[in-house]
């Protein structure tokens, strides 16, 4: 509860619409953001997987890339299929370096013109320093400074989106459309990070807070915070950069496997190639990223060891918390690749004790996708 | 233990029991040389949600400041510090499966041990309730 100087932190278009709504504001990536709304972590956790969640994630970075060949060029520097990449569909992939180490995770979508991308708040500058120091010169990069973005997210996210963007809940998952709300153009995603359907909104950045008060304003939404950012995405078993994916690992390491297709596995061309092609094909990653469920109440965190019934060190937990859907402790971390399988015991040494835990399936909480029926 | 405790303070109601607090957000009520440990309102309220507390076991001692307990909210663990030294005689088992006592009743059913003060002396580091308020009133 130290009091710290946050005059070197940016706000969002949204800061004054969260000090409104009573946010706690807390430093995240060189931001001043709501960690939580008068609600709290738990009741926003919930009100997301039962109703719907609006979230600020103007902190993100989102990017446009012009000209001809964007496609094909992104592709030297990530290991996902974007040349086939249909018109409005979207993709999650990653930046790697020469050793196959991740630099970001983001999401790539092709419009009809351009490709536009969200990447994570704490890479974004490396990110574009990345990008311009290997753009060829017939090609244009836009960094959207203009623009807030938020996500609105649970059972009924989609419903209320379409009262202001008909169509919208027809959209298929991991697809985009453009759409005027309240006079303001704005990019829809069908997309996130809670593991629930829903869409992220990218929107001029004067016209946020008004958008905002509107989605705001219907009886299902509430205003959620990092927090429950937080322990949603880890029930939905998604990566946190810098934390359950870094330079470290590698796709393969990170059980990302399936977002590398057949013809990038085929081809290759991305950074760090080799080794991330070997350890698909060979099966040779020495650790792999699990989910853990301990066997008792209490939650491991971030950094704690994973140990063998021997008490040897074989990995390190990279996430873990409480899942409040879920009703109980759950983490992810990595382990040696010998003890990745499901159901392996494994242990984990929270403070003085030696906990009991099992390697378990993820996502902890089923992922609640739309899939548009064919 | 526990049980006479009860019945000693439903039989000695009217004896004076005092209450202090440390700068670290616990309460101490104190009864003769037992003493019964939480965290205030206003911790539990910074804290939020609790989803666990580890206790320390009975018979077990501790010495003034030293990390007694952890509590975890659904983002973060908190360490918990003896306000004075001592021997724990009894936990609130309650708390294993409802954590969330703390929130709903800090001062009360929310209790984390009991503890034999080993120096009474020490007590006196302490904040009485006017002085509590006065200091979280500072915080603000």
């Amino acid at each position: 509860m130290s009091v710290e100087n946050n005059s070197s932190l940016l706000k969002t278009p949204l800061y004054s619409l969260h000090e409104d709504l009573g946010g706690k504001m807390v430093p995240f990536a060189g931001y001043l953001m709501p960690v939580q709304y008068p609600l709290g972590v738990m009741g926003e956790h919930n009100h997301t997987r039962e109703k719907a969640g609006l979230f600020d994630v103007s902190h993100m970075g989102q990017v446009v890339i012009k000209g001809d060949g964007a496609d094909k060029w992104l592709e030297t520097l990530v290991p996902g299929n974007i040349i086939d990449l249909k018109t409005n569909r979207i993709r999650y992939t990653m930046f790697t370096d020469e050793n196959g180490g991740i630099l970001d995770d983001l999401m790539i979508t092709k419009r009809e013109n351009d490709i536009f991308m969200v990447v994570n708040a704490a890479c974004k500058e490396q990110d574009i320093a990345h990008m311009r120091a290997n753009l060829p010169a017939h090609l244009e990069l836009i960094e959207l400074n203009d623009r807030a973005l938020v996500a609105l997210q649970g059972p009924m996210a989609a419903a209320v989106m379409s009262r202001f963007a008909a169509g919208a809940d027809q959209m298929d998952f991991m697809s985009y459309a453009e759409v005027s709300i309240c006079g303001a153009d704005c990019f829809i995603s069908r997309c996130g990070y809670t593991g629930e359907d829903g869409h992220e909104i990218s929107i001029p950045a004067d016209k946020a807070i008004e958008v905002c008060k509107t989605l705001l304003a219907e009886p299902e939404v509430e205003a959620i915070g990092l927090g429950a950012r937080d322990s949603l995405r880890l029930e939905a078993g998604l990566c946190l950069y810098g934390h359950d994916i870094t330079t470290d690992t590698t796709p393969i390491e990170g059980s990302l496997d399936w977002s590398i297709g057949p013809r990038r596995r085929a081809e290759g061309g991305f950074p760090g190639a080799e080794r991330i092609l070997s350890q698909l094909n060979n099966g040779d990653a020495s650790k792999l990223r699990v989910g853990i469920l301990p066997s008792g109440r209490a939650p491991a965190r971030e950094g704690t060891e994973i140990l063998d019934t021997h008490d040897n060190v074989i990995g390190i937990v990279t996430s873990g918390g409480f899942g409040p859907t879920f009703g109980g402790p759950i983490a992810m971390g990595y382990v040696k690749a010998e003890y990745a399988k499901t159901g392996t015991d494994i242990f984990l040494a929270v403070r003085k004790k030696k906990l009991e835990a099992k390697v378990a399936d993820m996502p902890f909480v089923p992922q609640r996708y739309y899939r548009k029926p064919k | 233990m526990f049980r006479k405790d009860i019945i000693e303070n439903q039989n000695e109601g009217k004896k004076e029991m005092t209450i202090y607090y440390s700068e670290d957000h616990e309460w101490i009520e104190v009864e003769g040389k037992s003493g019964t440990v939480g965290i205030t309102d206003y911790a539990q309220n910074a804290l939020g949600d609790i989803v666990f507390v580890e206790l320390p076991e009975v018979g077990e001692d501790y010495a003034k400041g030293d990390e007694v307990a952890v509590v975890e909210s659904v983002k973060a663990a908190s360490e918990i510090y003896c306000p004075v030294g001592g021997e724990i005689t009894a936990v609130n088992e309650e708390l294993e499966d409802n954590a969330a006592l703390v929130n709903t009743s800090p001062d009360a059913d929310g209790w984390f041990f009991k503890i034999e003060i080993a120096d009474e002396s020490e007590l006196e580091s302490l904040m009485d309730a006017a002085g509590y308020k006065e200091f979280i009133a500072g915080l603000e």
